[in-house]
């Protein structure tokens, strides 16, 4: 036996190592399996799968490009969060320090922003894929519902961070955005049926939203809590059920 | 199950193992599209504009583009109706597909012949009202959310005269209550028909077997968010075509 693999053999045999790692590497069936169930990310997965599954043909590889855009944005996001301040005097300035000083700061916004438009894409494109399978047939009418609220949570992400940089697109592009708002029947007070309700310009639905009757500060701190931290969270409970049920229900397929 | 599929001689089984199929097909796509991405975040910078100025409004001012569908929709309904009772139709429209979709045909597969129908839905409600609304508002709108060709100059002094009229004025109608009173029976007649035309379709495509498997409520919510997709459509061409404003004028709401 070389020394080199008795060094090997003493670190692979070692408490240390064997309390970490639970099985070999050898291309065995048992070891294939262990590989998935014996690893809390790759568990995700079931053991097995039906050949068809795994084709870039039939799942165009939407799902899970949309799931890698939200992981790239999640980590460039907590990059962004170091240098950026959700305060209105500082928020701008900021995403200039942050372009022109910090290292890889312009590269990690722009990849933050466009992993963001990708994700959006990529979710429709994936939306558009179950469709044409027909993969919400029975039983998986409940992910399609899911996977809907997964769809309105990735709009609503890009669209609160669109006000994070603070500049005349921002708050211009969340203000025609969320006009809408303010005309809801009932709750919104340029909406029908407001005064019935007592809808005033800093009391209804917008006004909710925004943290007062106008976009401003409030706003600005109100968004940067729902972008970085309520509906990532939301987002990713949903995400841990969507992939749940897909592992409990099967991958859809032709019948056997 | 398993004895029929070994009647028929048919695999009992196509499973494959995870590892290594499927993960290293996963870490495959997963390495290109960041090095894709990365490459792309290199070459393109994300837009930073003037600090924000709120007494200075752009004009246009858009919102981002994947809610320009919604935007446009303003041109043709009222922010109530297009900004938030469509949308939430938009939002329940698709989370029922799964349940009035009683095709047991065309699931894990692509067909188009099993589920002609359906298919031809999504891509009227995705492909042509969602996806060209969003094209439209994004390259066809300029200053005073006019109609501008991408490589046209963005006047914003662009002259368009008004010219719209309300449906029952078109009609011959002035007399205020009158109008609102044809301009709701227009709106009931659309759906009352719309909603009796899409009956008759499906039974003469269907058959009546069909429908009574289908049941009620399945066909009314059908019917229902159809007919209300179609409305989008039906006032695009309206307003197009005869310059029609508004069909329902009411002191509360203009549909
Ligand atoms: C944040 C958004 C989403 C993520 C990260 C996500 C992720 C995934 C992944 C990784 C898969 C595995 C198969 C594949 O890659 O195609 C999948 C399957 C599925 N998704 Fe999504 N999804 C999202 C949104 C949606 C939406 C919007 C819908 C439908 C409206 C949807 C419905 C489904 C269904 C029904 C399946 C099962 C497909 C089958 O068994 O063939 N998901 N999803």
């Amino acid at each position: 036996m070389s020394l080199l693999q008795k060094i090997k053999n003493d670190i692979v045999e070692s408490h240390v190592w064997k309390s970490i790692f639970r099985h070999g590497y050898e291309d065995t069936p048992r070891n294939r399996v262990m590989m998935v169930t014996a690893n809390v990310f790759l568990h995700l997965h079931p053991a097995k799968v039906r050949r068809h599954a795994v084709r870039m043909r039939f799942t165009w590889c939407m799902g899970g490009l949309t799931f890698l855009m939200f992981l790239i944005t999640a980590v460039t996001g907590v990059y962004l969060m170091f240098y950026y301040r959700p305060v209105a005097e500082y928020a701008f300035a900021d995403m200039k320090y942050l372009e022109t000083d910090m290292p890889f700061g312009m590269l990690m916004r722009n990849m933050h922003r466009w992993a963001a438009h990708a994700m959006i894409v990529f979710v429709w494109l994936h939306m558009f894929r179950v469709f044409l399978t027909g993969s919400y047939k029975p039983p998986r009418e409940f992910n399609w519902i899911v996977g809907v609220l997964l769809l309105v949570l990735t709009l609503l992400l890009s669209f609160t961070g669109y006000l994070l940089p603070w500049d005349q697109l921002a708050i211009w592009a969340v203000t025609v955005g969320s006009n809408m708002a303010r005309a809801t029947p009932l709750l919104g007070y340029e909406g029908p049926f407001a005064e019935f309700v007592g809808a005033n310009p800093v009391y209804d639905a917008r006004a909710f939203l925004f943290g007062g009757g106008e976009i401003g500060p409030h706003t600005l701190l109100r968004f940067y809590i729902l972008h970085c931290i309520f509906i990532p969270l939301v987002a990713s409970i949903l995400m841990a059920v969507h992939f749940w049920r897909i592992r409990r229900d099967g991958f859809s397929g032709p019948s056997l | 199950m398993a004895e029929a599929a070994r009647a028929r001689k048919l695999p009992l089984d196509d499973k494959i193992h995870t590892w290594p199929h499927l993960v290293r097909m996963e870490f495959l796509v997963a390495l290109f599209a960041t090095v894709a991405l990365t490459l792309w975040a290199m070459m393109v910078d994300a837009p930073l504009e003037e600090p924000a100025n709120p007494t200075r409004t752009p004009n246009p001012s858009k919102a981002p583009w994947y809610f320009l569908g919604l935007q446009e929709m303003l041109v043709y309904f009222d922010p109530w109706h297009a900004g938030v009772v469509l949308p939430t139709l938009i939002i329940v429209g698709l989370m029922i597909i799964p349940y009035i979709d009683i095709n047991p045909k065309g699931s894990g597969y692509y067909c188009f012949k099993d589920r002609k129908y359906e298919i031809l839905t999504f891509f009227l409600g995705f492909h042509i009202l969602w996806i060209v609304t969003i094209i439209i508002g994004t390259f066809f709108r300029g200053p005073g959310w006019n109609l501008f060709w991408p490589w046209q100059h963005w006047d914003p002094h662009k002259v368009v005269a008004l010219t719209n009229v309300d449906l029952p004025y078109l009609l011959g109608f002035r007399d205020y209550w009158v109008s609102a009173i044809v301009g709701l029976l227009v709106v009931a007649a659309y759906f009352v028909f719309g909603i009796a035309a899409f009956y008759f379709w499906v039974l003469r495509v269907k058959g009546r077997e069909f429908l009574e498997r289908w049941g009620m409520v399945r066909f009314t919510l059908t019917a229902v968010i159809f007919i209300f997709m179609l409305s989008l459509p039906a006032k695009m061409f309206l307003r197009l075509v005869f310059n029609v404003k508004y069909i329902l004028v009411t002191p509360w709401i203009n549909i």
